[in-house]
């Protein structure tokens, strides 16, 4: 066994074990913490997969981006002490994560892979190929470069549309500001308008 | 090199405790935690089979690269509307979301 496939295995398992700590875990920081652990250790396996772009990608969107975002959320939505985290119906959502693992597990060894080829005739059994920075950008803007420009646009419309969204009706400047920090006081969200 | 199949299962590992999560959690954030979960394991799948049956046009690594695009907007997206909804119910827990219930 190779080193490359020993530390596949060790990485992997690493990040199952952050995962389930991400669920598992009473205190919403930790979980938070470990998430981004098993989503940076995500990006080592990519990289274990050979697709170094997507490596860089991984680490620089989820471990800087999206864990700054959820831990903004967590501070902003303090949960309160001693609220259970987990609806009481968990052991039923436990049995319904296993069968489903036990379905996905048994279609993934079950299937001959070996057999499997693909529509340019690669074969399973082949050796993986190192895909290329140089490649994988002249595919995304050649080949793929219509769904590269709506993703742009998709990522446009999610930030306006969450500037809207998040920002309160009392915060908002213009006409009509007035008014709704009149509701924002009425609603007893006072104390809440400097948090922002 | 690793097997295809170990691969694929590692993958389904996470994604089954991604959707344990997302069926066990009442905190929205950690909902979002585990769809997290659920993305990446997607995510894994698909570059597995680009770099290994699909290496000349590798579409499953551009997937995943549209995955995890798709995937941020919808966090940003979705936590704008948890702080929206704190500010309104001074709770995040999904199960105390029943305004539209009949």
């Amino acid at each position: 066994m190779d080193l490359g496939a020993l530390s596949f295995y060790f990485v992997a398992a690493v990040s199952l074990v952050a995962a389930l700590g991400v669920v598992l875990t009473r205190n919403v920081v930790y979980s938070a913490l470990l998430l981004i652990l098993a989503l940076s250790l995500t990006g080592l396996i990519y990289l274990l997969l050979l697709a170094d772009f997507l490596a860089l990608v991984q680490i620089l969107i989820y471990g800087g981006t999206v864990s700054v975002l959820l831990l903004f959320a967590l501070m902003l939505t303090r949960p309160q002490d001693g609220m259970a985290l987990n609806h009481k119906g968990w052991p039923l959502a436990a049995l319904g994560a296993l069968l489903l693992l036990g379905a996905l597990v048994y279609g993934a060894v079950a299937s001959d892979w070996s057999a499997a080829t693909s529509v340019t005739g690669a074969t399973a059994g082949a050796a993986p190929v190192r895909i290329s920075m140089e490649e994988l950008g002249l595919a995304l803007f050649s080949t793929w470069a219509v769904p590269f420009e709506i993703a742009s646009v998709v990522l446009l419309v999610a930030l306006l549309g969450a500037l809207q969204i998040a920002r309160s009706a009392g915060s908002a400047p213009g006409p009509g500001g007035a008014d709704g920090s009149a509701n924002g006081g009425l609603n007893g969200m006072g104390d809440r308008e400097g948090v922002r | 090199m690793v097997p295809l199949e170990h691969v694929l299962v590692f993958s389904a590992l996470m994604f089954a405790i991604g959707a344990y999560g997302v069926m066990a959690r009442r905190n929205a954030v950690l909902v979002f935690m585990a769809v997290e979960l659920m993305l990446n394991a997607v995510a894994i799948n698909l570059v597995a089979f680009a770099t290994r049956l699909d290496p000349q046009h590798f579409s499953g690594v551009v997937f995943a690269i549209f995955v995890i695009t798709v995937a941020a907007a919808e966090l940003g997206l979705g936590l704008a509307i948890v702080l929206r909804v704190y500010r309104m119910q001074s709770s995040v827990n999904v199960d105390e979301l029943d305004t539209l219930r009949w």
